[in-house]
């Protein structure tokens, strides 16, 4: 039987999406920008936040709304309370693509430092992985948003790899210290994406099998655990 | 899209002998929307929902006061046709009650008492109905079968067939799914949500999630009393009243 409701279930969809994909238009130029050295690009992005927070309201609301009057059961209960955490998740994520344009106006401003070269890897990594989870979302699929909770550890080990090299930078030279705490601090925020990733990948788990797995319930990773 | 008001009620008051059953309600129903009245048991849901096609004038001993203007025309007024009233305001009751009659003809009787003769307009009509029902494709076959041997939920559709065969503007449905099972229910809910388009909609529920699903505003009734009437949304998520906040979270009723 067809239900008006499942119409407003893809509205809600259709915001989330829209406001996923404003948020990976930020990330992707707030490293563009670090990459090019260019101004435009992360003033783009500072200019989109408004926009990304007024969907994040209307995702809230909308979501409530739906919660409230259709009693949703099932799939579409957790679908509802999914859309709500990835809206949530997709917030931070733009304010974390800020943080990132606004370190890159600073830093563009100096010589640089180094030639950047984990930065990129781990940013492409980082989008990928956001990339990733909104298709498993869309396509419901469980196996691609277990690869993304993997992957996660990827990008924390270039985070870590970023943070030492820059020490050394600082340790040797205190007038790089500024422009070093810059670098850290976009790579800080690029594993703060991969994080947000995860949780979305953690919640499409659930959304498509109803089996919670974040902080390693019920075996984790493992699909059938024993 | 701007709001028109269908049903216009005005400071409504309505008694069974001395008891008064309705106090001072004054609501506005607006065209081509669900308006559910919610309330518990003895508020005055059916009662009200009576007034507005005076189905209450068929009790002894009862008096109404205050104003109903459906499109602006006052319908307590002295000498309103009530048979034109009713035929302008349908009503699908809480038990399905077709007539001991086949089904097409449980469809085309308001259309004959109303004086149509014509033997081509009446079947096109009837399955006109049917199909706004949604009910077409399940009795094409056998419309002249007895209405009872339908399901409860068809036979509740057939109703509502029935009461749109006379190309009615406003509908009432007073707990129209009470009787009938969740699926069947969750049909009519369908159908109501469909109907809007073409009329407006006003249902008597004790079923507080029914009239979140289906219903675009809210009214909600207490001793007779309007406690307050608002968009579905606002009643359901965020409600001005106490009163309504307890009786929406379960808190009594």
């Amino acid at each position: 039987m067809e239900r008006h409701f499942d119409e407003e279930l893809k509205e809600v969809k259709e915001k989330l999406l829209r406001m996923a994909a404003l948020v990976e238009e930020s990330i992707a130029q707030s490293i563009q920008g670090l990459k090019e050295e260019r101004e435009d690009l992360p003033r783009e992005v500072l200019r989109r936040e408004d926009e990304v927070n007024s969907l994040d309201v209307e995702v809230d609301g909308l979501g409530l709304k739906l919660l409230a009057l259709n009693q949703p059961m099932a799939i579409d209960l957790r679908f509802i309370s999914v859309v709500l955490r990835i809206g949530r998740d997709l917030e931070r994520m733009g304010d974390l693509a800020v943080n990132i344009a606004e370190r890159t106006l600073d830093i563009i401003r100096f010589p640089r430092l180094k030639p950047l070269i984990d930065i990129p890897r781990m940013a492409d990594a980082a989008q990928k992985m956001v990339r990733d989870s909104l298709t498993a979302f869309i396509e419901k699929d469980a196996d691609l948003a277990r690869d993304i909770c993997r992957r996660d550890d990827d990008v924390d080990q270039l985070n870590d790899q970023v943070f030492r090299e820059l020490l050394t930078y600082m340790m040797q030279d205190p007038s790089s210290i500024s422009r070093a705490v810059d670098l850290i601090l976009v790579s800080r925020n690029l594993e703060r994406i991969a994080d947000h990733a995860t949780n979305i990948a953690e919640d499409v788990i659930y959304f498509v099998e109803g089996r919670t797995i974040k902080h390693h319930c019920e075996g984790g990773l493992r699909k059938n655990p024993s | 899209m701007d709001l028109v008001s269908k049903i216009d009620v005005q400071e409504l008051n309505f008694f069974y002998g001395s008891k008064q059953a309705l106090k001072d309600i004054s609501i506005i129903c607006p065209e081509k929307r669900v308006t559910a009245i919610i309330g518990p048991s003895g508020c005055g849901k059916s009662t009200f929902i009576r007034t507005l096609n005076r189905m209450n004038d068929v009790v002894a001993g009862t008096r109404v006061e205050g104003k109903i203007l459906i499109d602006d025309q006052d319908i307590l007024a002295p000498g309103v046709n009530v048979v034109q009233l009713r035929r302008s305001v349908g009503m699908v009751f809480q038990k399905p009650n077709p007539f001991p009659k086949s089904i097409f003809d449980n469809v085309a009787y308001g259309l004959r008492i109303n004086g149509l003769r014509d033997r081509q307009r009446i079947p096109e009509i009837v399955e006109r109905s049917l199909r706004q029902a949604a009910l077409w494709e399940e009795v094409k076959d056998r419309l002249r079968d007895n209405a009872f041997s339908l399901s409860g939920g068809q036979q509740q559709r057939l109703c509502i067939a029935r009461a749109l065969a006379v190309k009615p503007e406003i509908i009432l449905f007073d707990e129209p799914c009470s009787a009938i099972d969740p699926i069947a229910t969750a049909k009519i809910e369908e159908l109501i949500f469909a109907l809007k388009e073409q009329y407006s909609v006003v249902i008597v529920t004790h079923n507080m999630q029914q009239a979140a699903r289906v219903s675009d505003f809210t009214a909600f009734l207490m001793m007779g009393e309007l406690v307050e009437f608002d968009r579905t949304d606002k009643i359901f998520t965020n409600p001005s009243n106490k009163l309504t906040e307890e009786y929406v979270t379960g808190r009594f009723g």
